[in-house]
Formats: C-alpha cells, sequence, structure tokens
C-alpha cells in the first residue's frame, strides 16, 4: 500500500495538456447535451485494433473522461453508438438492434478505416459492407488504427467541451 | 412538530437533492486524480442527469408496471428518508418516522422496488443483479439495525434523533467501546449497501460483475436520471447519517438562521470528508470474489453483535 502510495505521488499526472478544442462543425443532434456523452462501443467485426486505440483513448494519458465522454454497458444508458469494423453477416442483426435500443437523440461514430469502406476486408465473403449500409452514421474517424487523439476530437465534437 | 423540525424538513431534502450528485462528482474526480487522470469536474454528474432528463424515455416490450415505478419509490423512499432523519438539524418534521426500524426499513424498500424491477425486465442480467443484490442485503440489513441499536440502548430509544442529541449532551459516548465497535460494522454495511468497492465496483463494464448496476441496464433517459439521483443521494444520505450518529456535532439546535446554516454546512463538511477518505481507500481496493463478501458482512455483523453486547454489560 505505501508502495503505492509512493507511485501515485511520484507519477502524478499522466494526463497529457488538452489540445485546442476540435475543429469542424459538429452533428446538430448533439447540441442538446452540453458536456456530457455517454457512449457504447459496438465491435461488428473488429480486427480489435480500433477497440485498444479506443481504450487509450480513455486511459490516463488521452483521457476522454475529461470532456465528458463516459464509455457505458448498455445501449439504453448511451448516447452515441462507437462501431469498428466491417459489419460481417452475424453482426448486422445485432447492431441494428443495438441501434434501436439506443432512446433518441442519438449519434453514430464510425471509428476507422473498416467502418467507414471496410478497409482491407473489403469483399470479403463474411462482409455485409460499411456502418453507413446498415445504420445511419453521422460522424466518421480516419485510419487503420486512428490514433487515440482522432477518437478523443471525435468525442470531443460531441461533448462541445 | 417544531419550527426547527419544519426547516429541517424543508432545507434536508434540497440539501440532500442538490448536493449529492456533487458528491459522487467529488468522489470521481479524486479517484480520476490518483490514477492519473485529469477527471471531468465535480459538476459531472449534474451534466449527465440534465441531459438524461432530456432524453427519450423506453420501456422494453414485456415490462410491467413495476419497471416503471420502481425509480419514483426509489427516489421517493430517499426523500422520505432525507426529509425525517437528523442530518442537518435534530428535529423531525415527523417524529415517529425518525425512527431506526423506519429509516432502515425505507431504505430497504427502495433496494427490493430496484430488485423487483431488474426482474421485470426479463434478462440474465436483470434478473442475476437482483438476486445478487438480495444476497447482499439480506445480510446488510440486519446489521444495520443491530449496530445502529447498540447506540441506541443506552439512550433507552430507538428515535435517531434521540440518539443524536443524547451523544450531543454526553460527548464522552461517541468513544465508547460499543459506539467504536458499531461505528466499524456500519462503515463495512454502508460500503455494502451503496455499491463501493470492495463488494460492488460503480464504474465497471463488465456485465458479470455487476451487483446494483445489472439492475438497471435496462433504463434509459429519465428513468435512467431517476435511478442514478436517487443512488447518489442513497448514497449521501448514509454517509449523513453515519456521521451524524458518531461525531454530530455541528447539527443544528435551534431554528434561528445561524445555526440552520451552520447545520447545512456542517452536514457538507463531515459527508464531504466521509466520501472523499472513501474514494480514497477505493484506490487501493480491489473487488471481492462475490462468494467472499458474505464473510465480509458476517464478520460486521459480528462486530454489530459484539457492540450490543458491549452497550449492554460495559455501561
Amino acid at each position: 500500500m505505501l508502495r503505492l502510495w509512493r507511485r501515485i505521488w511520484r507519477i502524478g499526472r499522466a494526463a497529457e495538456p488538452a489540445p485546442a478544442g476540435p475543429v469542424g462543425d459538429r452533428p446538430a443532434v448533439a447540441a442538446g447535451w452540453r458536456g456530457s456523452v455517454q457512449v457504447r462501443h459496438v465491435d461488428a467485426g473488429s480486427c480489435n485494433g480500433c477497440e485498444i486505440e479506443i481504450a487509450a483513448a480513455f486511459g490516463p494519458v488521452y483521457d476522454a473522461e475529461r470532456y465528458g465522454a463516459r464509455l457505458v454497458a448498455s445501449p439504453r444508458h448511451a448516447d452515441a453508438l462507437l462501431v469498428t469494423g466491417p459489419v460481417t453477416r452475424n453482426m448486422a442483426e445485432p447492431l441494428r438492434r443495438t441501434h434501436d435500443a439506443v432512446p433518441s437523440p442519438r449519434v453514430v461514430v464510425a471509428v476507422g478505416d473498416c467502418a467507414r469502406d471496410c478497409g482491407v476486408f473489403a469483399s470479403a465473403y463474411g462482409v455485409v459492407g460499411p456502418v453507413r449500409d446498415v445504420i445511419p452514421v453521422d460522424l466518421e474517424v480516419a485510419g487503420c488504427p486512428p490514433r487515440p487523439e482522432a477518437i478523443t476530437e471525435a468525442l470531443r465534437k460531441l461533448t462541445g467541451r | 412538530m417544531s419550527a426547527l423540525g419544519i426547516v429541517g424538513g424543508v432545507v434536508q431534502p434540497l440539501a440532500v437533492v442538490a448536493g449529492s450528485p456533487v458528491l459522487v462528482g467529488m468522489m470521481r474526480q479524486v479517484r480520476a486524480r490518483l490514477e492519473g487522470r485529469a477527471g471531468p469536474g465535480i459538476a459531472q454528474p449534474w451534466r449527465d442527469l440534465r441531459k438524461l432528463f432530456g432524453k427519450e424515455p423506453i420501456a422494453p416490450r414485456g415490462t410491467g408496471v413495476v419497471f416503471r415505478a420502481a425509480p419514483y419509490a426509489l427516489v421517493a423512499t430517499t426523500l422520505v428518508v432525507s426529509f425525517v432523519a437528523p442530518l442537518a438539524t435534530v428535529d423531525s418534521p415527523l417524529d415517529p418516522v425518525a425512527d431506526l426500524f423506519a429509516v432502515v426499513a425505507l431504505l430497504t424498500a427502495g433496494t427490493v422496488a430496484l430488485a423487483l424491477a431488474g426482474l421485470d425486465t426479463g434478462t440474465a442480467f436483470g434478473g442475476m443483479g437482483a438476486s445478487r443484490e438480495m444476497t447482499i442485503v439480506a445480510l446488510v440489513e440486519p446489521t444495520l439495525l443491530v449496530a445502529v441499536f447498540a447506540l441506541s440502548v443506552p439512550v433507552g430509544s430507538t428515535n435517531l434523533a434521540a440518539i443524536v442529541s443524547s451523544t450531543l449532551r454526553d460527548p464522552a459516548r461517541a468513544i465508547s467501546p460499543a459506539s467504536l465497535l458499531a461505528a466499524v460494522a456500519l462503515v463495512i454495511v454502508i460500503v455494502a449497501e451503496t455499491g463501493r468497492l470492495p463488494v460492488d465496483n460503480p464504474s465497471t463494464h463488465l456485465e458479470l460483475t455487476m451487483v446494483h448496476e445489472a439492475m438497471v441496464l435496462e433504463y434509459a433517459g429519465p428513468d435512467l436520471a431517476l435511478v442514478e439521483l436517487a443512488s447518489a443521494m442513497r448514497l449521501g444520505v448514509f454517509l449523513a447519517l453515519l456521521a451524524n450518529l458518531f461525531v454530530p456535532w455541528g447539527i443544528a439546535t435551534t431554528a434561528g438562521p445561524f445555526a440552520v446554516l451552520g447545520g447545512v454546512l456542517a452536514l457538507a463538511v463531515k459527508v464531504v470528508v466521509l466520501g472523499l477518505a472513501l474514494a480514497v481507500g477505493e484506490v487501493f481496493l480491489a473487488k471481492l470474489r462475490l462468494f467472499r463478501v458474505p464473510e465480509l458482512l458476517a464478520g460486521s455483523f459480528l462486530l454489530a453483535l459484539l457492540a450490543v453486547a458491549a452497550s449492554f454489560f460495559l455501561a
């Protein structure tokens, strides 16, 4: 316990200073949320590269939580769906149902090149298509995988902080 | 019904409703700082609640009146407790209800309502959360009753206001062996009842480890806001009761504006100190395996029994 105290004392604040606010227009539905967005992450067939970057975005260094975004355990608690990966045949229906379970107003963020245009998995036999072919997408984050800064910036567009 | 009681009945619920989300925000902020993060700020729970109240309410298919009524029952029982219990003022507008058994029964009624709502959704996690919550409540409630009963023995009354004012008159009672044993037992059961580490992790995303969170997975929008507000209020009320039963100084005993203001400030200071201690403690604790929780709670029940024995034999 004493070792943990010393460690906390030595490391202090791991979070990097907040970069300047996000550029570009925000989705109109997010205007009423004013600094609070609950996020549900859906893996629609990803290789888990994007998941690692999402975990990093919510980790101590990038700390997406300081802008008011929080990962939640249920789509009913969520305002935003963070969808990763090309949508596979088995995940198309669950993704639609998850989208229906989110109370409106809601937004969908497609994270990573696979979610935008199927990336390296394009025209594979198990892939239905990019996320926008299954549910309406409001915001896209490019990259394979996208950097945590890019994910954090997309979340800041939703919270407005 | 005295003037002080009426003032308390107005001020206390307002303070609990307005202050509890801020308390939760402070605890999250302290944890964030100790984990090296910057943290979202202490007003974040209020921002979340403001947004949730503006969202669409959804009731899942197949749920009935139990699911819809549970958030209101949870908020209502907690509001009644904050109305009658001696938190900022010693007098209560409804003195007979400020009784140990009535207060514990009211708080349990809220827990049971939420567990029934978890069962009503018919999902696997709702039922699992409800069964776990009932396992914990069945062990917590006897300890809660016995621990406060140990304090009521020397007073000769189970009225919470009487216990608080007798400690004010006789400060030596706060450090008697019975009181200290009861304090340790109460700390453990309050940690379990409000779903904090090491019994339950309030910020978990893993459904398999959830207790409280598993029951509320199906709530959305304003209903979820009520459930979150109520669990924050319960944390505030439990910490305030814990503080006032053992360290009642600062509580308002007259109805003057300065006395009442001092009472509210003292309440805020005591609850914040306890809350921050709880948050710092949580950084150093891992969650207990579910089957180890009854051992912890049985230990706290033993301490509560010893407290009762001590208050009979050592008094």
